[in-house]
């Protein structure tokens, strides 16, 4: 008890007197899962109005697929970036296994699916009519498209926080293709799990806070977003 | 203008539109009016374009649509289509009206030349800098009028463009869209249920019941002589009593409504099963036999007398169930009361004969 006591006062200071090693791990755990975010999103936000303005065979099959990736296990998307990127992988002349970017590429495709599925929820919940009173005035697909998210961007943008709370949050990716490389790929739940497994508690609980806060900051935005949308 | 020929739809395994053909020439202004679920919606949906219909083939402007492709939106774009639920944009008043404008990439100064008269037109200045979505349902339906005007459609599609509106509200939507139609020369469609409103407004009207157009031609002469017992209910024509013609002589019928004789200018030979449609303002009451020009008079009993009614209801038994419209000051002045023995009495042209499917 006593341990765990001296381990979150430290922690505190750790927090408090800025530690560069904290400040370092939690800035480019930050970095990477942001990137990670407008790169899904990019991608996840445009499609998911592709999706649900057109009809076409396989449609509801798709939706379903991703609905059923939004709990796909984080190490399973590791593994399979793994295979891809490792030296022997298909792709590992790109040499980027345990890298920063990896690791960006590798949240995005954990979250891009939960941003879509969501996003194409989002849409859903749009009156058919605005689409309908869009063309009607001469709207091009491109148009229509602007006017759906304008009217959806609030449970959009909610959409996009909940992906990037699962990439700020998730630790057997970045384990897995980033090697959790101190001042390289090292990020705050890689950090902590290894601290804690060594038994150092105080750097482990300063990062704990800090995620903690990005969590609590997440859903403060994400309820305040919820309750405009 | 437009031209539409044997479009059929279907909703899963509805048919909700059977073999539609009708031809709207520019400058028009057509009513499409029917009971709700007639499928009066789907065919303004399906002439903007919004949907493919299963059947059928649509001109515009001579040329044939087709199904699929870019043109869809180039012909789309000569058209505008006021939705039943009007939605506005979350955006002012101004930007709402302009929008399709700016989706045609006009600049800045000729959409303010556009929009600018609009918003004095349909009373919606003081309003130009609101955001839409606080205004009230008339105002937005004002909104969404104005909004589709702006682009000057060369057909423009109303549905039921005073549905859920207050009576005051309504007024001022039909002014405008007969101020739009004299202003503009727009070839309008619009659709109602509100029978007074589409005679008032249109001066051609189509009915749609079930999905099929059963009549279509000049708005009086739709509502004075329907083609069958649908249209003739729905146009609000109350007495539709069956008979027989019993005897003719020349364009003057003679027809037995079980036992009571009326004469009526008809063409249906001896013996023909047939429906008598007399209007109920066409039916005159008097104590006394009347010594005017009507050729049919009747003896009856009134049963009901309806004072609520503008004007108002009297129904009258002569044999079969009459119902009459008198003024409430010509119904004071008889002293008309149920129980009361009455004349009622019509013209032989006042009478419109139908065919009676066996």
């Amino acid at each position: 008890m006593d341990e765990l006591w001296r381990g979150f006062t430290q922690g505190i200071g750790l927090l408090v007197s800025l530690d560069p090693e904290v400040m370092e791990v939690a800035g480019r755990s930050l970095l990477i899962s942001l990137s990670a975010t407008i790169i899904a999103s990019l991608v996840a936000v445009p499609l998911a109005a592709v999706i649900h303005l057109n009809s076409f065979p396989g449609k509801r099959a798709i939706i379903t697929v991703t609905q059923a990736l939004f709990s796909v296990p984080t190490v399973v998307v590791g593994l399979f970036v793994f295979v891809l990127f490792s030296s022997a992988g298909p792709l590992g002349g790109l040499n980027l296994i345990f890298t920063p970017t990896l690791m960006v590429i590798g949240q995005a495709l954990l979250i891009a699916p939960l941003i879509l599925g969501l996003a194409i929820s989002a849409l859903s919940g749009v009156d058919r009519a605005y689409v309908d009173t869009a063309r009607s005035l001469g709207a091009g697909g491109l148009q229509v498209a602007g006017v759906i998210l304008r009217e959806a961007r609030f449970a959009v943008v909610a959409a996009v926080i909940m992906g990037f709370g699962r990439a700020v949050s998730e630790v057997g990716l970045a384990i897995m293709i980033g090697g959790n490389i101190k001042g390289f790929t090292r990020v705050i739940t890689t950090a902590i799990s290894l601290e804690t497994s060594k038994g150092e508690l105080e750097l482990a609980i300063a990062l704990g806070i800090i995620l903690l806060i990005i969590a609590l900051v997440i859903n403060i935005g994400l309820s305040r977003v919820q309750q405009r949308a | 203008m437009l031209k539409l020929e044997n479009i059929g739809h279907f909703y899963g395994n509805r048919q909700v539109l059977k073999n539609i053909n009708l031809e709207v020439a520019r400058g028009e202004l057509f009513g499409l009016i029917g009971p709700t679920g007639a499928g009066k919606t789907t065919l303004l949906r399906i002439i903007d374009l919004l949907e493919t219909p299963a059947s059928g083939v649509m001109y515009f402007d001579g040329a044939k649509v087709a199904a699929t492709g870019r043109g869809r939106l180039d012909i789309r774009r000569r058209m505008a289509f006021v939705l039943q639920k009007p939605v506005v944009f979350n955006a002012s008043v101004y930007d709402n009206i302009a929008v399709g404008l700016r989706w045609r990439r006009q600049s800045r100064s000729r959409i303010s030349q556009t929009v600018e008269p609009l918003l004095e037109v349909t009373g919606l200045k003081a309003l130009k800098d609101k955001n839409a979505r606080t205004l009230s349902g008339g105002e937005a339906q004002r909104v969404a009028i104005a909004r589709a005007v702006a682009v000057s459609p060369e057909l423009l599609l109303l549905d039921e463009p005073t549905a859920n509106l207050d009576p005051v509200s309504t007024l001022r939507i039909e002014e405008m869209i007969a101020d739009i139609y004299r202003r503009y020369r727009t070839t309008i469609i619009m659709t109602t249920h509100d029978l007074a409103q589409g005679r008032r407004l249109a001066g051609r009207i189509g009915v749609l019941v079930n999905g099929e157009m059963v009549q279509a031609g000049k708005a009086e002469a739709v509502f004075s002589m329907p083609h069958n017992r649908q249209v003739a209910e729905f146009v609000g024509t109350e007495n539709i009593v069956p008979g027989v013609v019993a005897s003719r002589e020349g364009e003057l019928a003679v027809v037995d409504l079980g036992g009571t004789l009326i004469e009526a200018v008809s063409d249906y030979g001896v013996g023909g099963e047939v429906y008598a449609l007399i209007r109920p303002e066409e039916v005159m009451l008097a104590k006394q036999r009347g010594t005017s020009s009507a050729r049919n008079w009747l003896v009856g009993v009134i049963t009901g007398v309806d004072m609520a009614a503008m004007p108002a209801r009297v129904n009258v038994d002569c044999g079969f169930p009459l119902v009459a419209l008198v003024t409430r000051a010509s119904l004071e002045e008889m002293g008309l009361k149920p129980g009361q023995p009455v004349y009622a009495g019509f013209k032989a042209t006042g009478v419109h004969i139908i065919e009676r499917p066996g």
